[in-house]
């Protein structure tokens, strides 16, 4: 009739908020974003996200088995299919097959699974694959498919998109027509050669790029529906708004001062805030728990040094983004921020030393 | 002085919100609960050496009539909460979860069960040694459920000097309901009682906090506080663990009791209501403490409520009495945020047990234990700054002495609102517990 627990300390009850509750939720955030990345990029970008998303479950449940866990439980916990969703988001949307299993290998194995698994990473999984495969595969990661939505004239059909994913773009000619720069990109380009701004971006629309329409990573083109994502998410209690708002602030901040001192050389902050993988990194990765630090004066530095850094790459670095270099810089930096910043203990001094007692004299005085 | 104070609403940082499920009971005025056929009652009810008992096997024992009498400074006398005759003087299993001796008593079916009286008391008369022995001779402890030796608590350490009696009617468990009972029905013997410490503890002034969902307590007890101003009630906000010590001193004088300190170290005596409205019925007369106020509360049962529960009643007495009809269920002693699990059905109600919880297993957090995922939610809600999340991690790889040097792991109260949030079901507070025992056999090893 009554049962004896194994546990004799409370709490006995808890909340409904569990890790795979977690992990769905933020599931639940991106899939606006990465369905319209879907729907603009068509039937390549689903055999991408496809491949991506079964080689991160099979990574996991290899791992886990050469480790002795039990596997079914642990991928359960929808961990590994958000790590594999975020990696295929990350990635140009046509790009071959075993881009694919390359990234999510590289995030499962080298990422998560070698410190021990869940939980245990320094670095965020999905932008350490994303870092290692640009380094390693340059052409492959840069070359961004035009928009094409599925069904409309210019989009490959199936069979068409069968051999982009597995053969590889080069059966597809000619490549220039159907491929071309992303918007940070074609900036950068154009500034190496001595062109200024604004005439560079005569043809560039905010709007458009605000919604996705714009070639990028498969799942980052729509600021709009990230953001709503992200905030959703915020509302949910799944994420604090430190992170994403310090970093959000930070590239705005210097975008615009170094903006208003030189508009020739310098983008403005609404370009730096639709382009490339800020919105994704401000409230999807950056926010990875795991990896960044845990009290909200340690997630506003953490969050400004992702911005700062993500300004400087993208301004005067050698790659036209550098969400990915910055996130990793600063989740190294992360142990350091947890140790420095910490919150004062109820009854003791900052140092940890214990309140000296207060005599009934000082409390009148006082 | 923090952002909290200037919006006028006393409470505390950090800390959860818990849904509070009291309604099951607040409205139920308290009843007597039936004699069982057999009392236990375990001579170790607190901290302190067990008093010694002073009866025999066979022996007539009156309701009321002292059984064990105190063995040192922290130790407290017990009367039996029967009349009856002792059984015998054995093992049997006690809400601290391991077997302890308790004096066992058949009570007389035939006996109409009326307490005796001690000799009456003139308190106005009574000097303060005097009171605080009287106190001792009700063996009264804390009835909030640390049951730390009331008497003890009164006794204000040499060099220290109390200005203030904080009287903790914030019952921030969820489900219990006993104290805001007492508050509503025993007011007259409540600010009896806190006169009765002010005495003691020479304060010139007591502050009664209460938990702002508590409107009617406040209603009551009002009318009946002096015009002098000398005892006041205060609301504050309705969070747990506003009911703990450190917290609600924060909440209601924005003070810190110092890390391994007491509250006299700023001047303070904080004391629960239930316990200071006993000791307001007890002392006149010079009776004992022999009966509790307790919260039968939870799923499955047909007569939930607040019973006055002789001392020494087994778990299976009540929940039959209460009519549990449920299939499976776990049985907490205390509140779900603190109580702990009892192991047998055996085990006696003491006078630490503020409530008999039933919980469902569905409402119980289940046994799979996920790995950490850092997500910092014990930390935003550990109410003294502690890093939990950090002190877990420290307690799988068994560096205890890690968890106290660096991280304070003694500070810990054991509140459970890190356990309560953890995603991962992680046991966070029976890790600090296990590593709390282990340090101090570490240190008494070495010692």
């Amino acid at each position: 009739m009554i049962a004896t627990k194994k546990l004799s300390s409370g709490a006995h009850t808890g909340t409904n908020v569990t890790v795979q509750r977690i992990m769905w939720q933020v599931i639940l955030a991106i899939t606006p974003a990465t369905a319209l990345g879907l729907f603009y990029f068509g039937w390549p970008a689903v055999n991408l996200f496809i491949i991506t998303i079964l080689s991160a479950i099979l990574f996991e449940a290899f791992c886990l088995r050469l480790a002795g866990k039990v596997a079914i439980s642990a991928i359960l916990d929808g961990s590994a299919l958000l790590t594999g969703w975020l990696v295929a988001m990350t990635l140009p949307p046509w790009a071959p097959w075993w881009i694919g299993v390359a990234g999510s290998g590289v995030a499962i194995i080298l990422g998560k699974q070698v410190y021990g698994g869940l939980g245990q990473n320094l670095f965020n999984p999905a932008m350490l694959a994303r870092v290692a495969l640009l380094i390693s595969f340059p052409i492959e990661m840069t070359t961004w498919a035009n928009v094409a939505p599925i069904n409309s004239s210019h989009a490959p059909n199936f069979s068409e998109s069968w051999s982009i994913t597995f053969s590889g773009l080069d059966t597809m000619a000619p490549i220039d027509a159907i491929t071309g720069a992303t918007t940070l990109g074609f900036v950068k380009t154009e500034f190496s050669q001595k062109h200024l701004l604004p005439d560079i971006l005569a043809d560039y629309s905010l709007f458009f790029d605000f919604l996705g329409w714009t070639r990028g990573s498969l799942g980052e083109t729509s600021a709009l529906l990230l953001g709503l994502g992200g905030l959703w998410l915020i509302r949910q209690g799944v994420i604090k708004w430190h992170i994403p708002v310090s970093l959000l602030l930070t590239v705005t901040v210097l975008s615009g001062f170094f903006h208003l001192m030189d508009s020739h050389h310098y983008l403005t902050p609404l370009v730096h805030l639709n382009s490339g993988a800020l919105m994704c990194v401000a409230f999807f990765i950056a926010t990875d728990y795991v990896t960044s630090p845990n009290t909200p004066a340690g997630q506003l530095v953490f969050g400004m040094g992702c911005g700062l850094l993500i300004f400087v790459i993208r301004t005067w670095g050698a790659y036209p983004e550098g969400a990915g270099f910055a996130v990793l810089l600063m989740n190294a930096a992360t142990p350091l921020i947890d140790h420095y910043i910490k919150p004062r203990i109820y009854g003791r001094y900052r140092n940890g030393k214990p309140l000296e007692p207060k005599t009934v004299e000082q409390e009148r005085k006082s | 002085m923090s952002l909290l104070k200037l919006f006028g609403r006393k409470t505390f940082p950090k800390g959860i919100h818990p849904v509070e499920y009291k309604e099951q009971t607040s409205a139920r005025p308290t009843r007597r609960l039936p004699f069982a056929p057999q009392i236990i009652v375990p001579l170790s009810q607190n901290i302190g050496k067990p008093p010694i008992a002073i009866v025999r096997k066979g022996q007539h024992v009156e309701r009321g009539e002292v059984i064990a009498v105190a063995d040192g400074a922290l130790s407290v006398p017990l009367h039996a909460p029967v009349t009856g005759t002792v059984k015998d003087i054995e093992l049997m299993p006690t809400p601290s979860g391991s077997k302890k001796d308790c004096i066992i008593i058949d009570t007389q079916p035939s006996s109409s069960q009326i307490p005796i009286q001690g000799e009456a008391r003139d308190i106005e008369a009574m000097s303060r040694d005097e009171l605080i022995q009287a106190v001792k001779d009700t063996g009264m402890v804390g009835l909030g459920g640390a049951s730390f030796p009331t008497h003890f608590k009164m006794t204000v350490p040499a060099g220290k000097q109390v200005h203030t009696v904080i009287v903790n009617g914030c019952e921030c468990e969820p489900f219990m309901t006993t104290d805001h009972r007492v508050m509503l029905e025993n007011v007259k013997n409540l600010i009896l009682g806190i006169r009765i410490a002010m005495k003691c503890v020479d304060a010139s002034r007591a502050m009664i906090g209460v938990e702002d969902n508590k409107p009617d307590v406040l209603a009551a007890i009002k009318p009946h506080l002096p015009e002098d101003g000398s005892i006041t009630i205060e609301a504050v906000e309705t969070k747990y663990p506003q009911g703990a010590e450190k917290m609600l001193v924060y909440s209601l004088l924005g003070l810190e009791i110092p890390a391994g300190g007491l509250p006299a170290d700023i001047g303070l005596a904080v004391f629960n209501v239930a316990t200071l409205a006993e000791i307001g019925r007890l002392l006149p007369h010079g009776q004992g403490l022999i009966e509790r106020v307790v919260t039968i509360t939870g799923d499955d049962l047909e007569k939930p409520g607040n019973y006055l529960v002789p001392i020494g009643t087994p778990l299976r007495y009540i929940l039959h009495y209460a009519g549990f009809n449920g299939q499976q269920a776990e049985l907490i002693l205390g509140g779900p945020m603190m109580g702990s699990a009892a192991a047998s059905l055996d085990t006696p109600v003491t006078k630490g047990t503020g409530a008999v919880l039933v919980l469902d297993q569905r409402a119980t957090k289940n046994d799979d234990i996920l790995p950490c995922i850092k997500c910092g939610k014990c930390l935003q809600a550990c109410p003294i700054n502690l890093n939990p999340c950090e002190l877990g991690q420290l307690a799988a790889k068994r560096r205890y002495d890690v968890m106290e040097e660096q991280y304070h792991l003694n500070d810990c109260f054991e509140c459970g609102c890190c356990s309560y949030v953890c995603p991962s079901n992680i046991p966070l507070v029976q890790y600090f517990r296990i590593a709390k025992v282990l340090n101090r056999e570490r240190r008494l090893n070495n010692g």
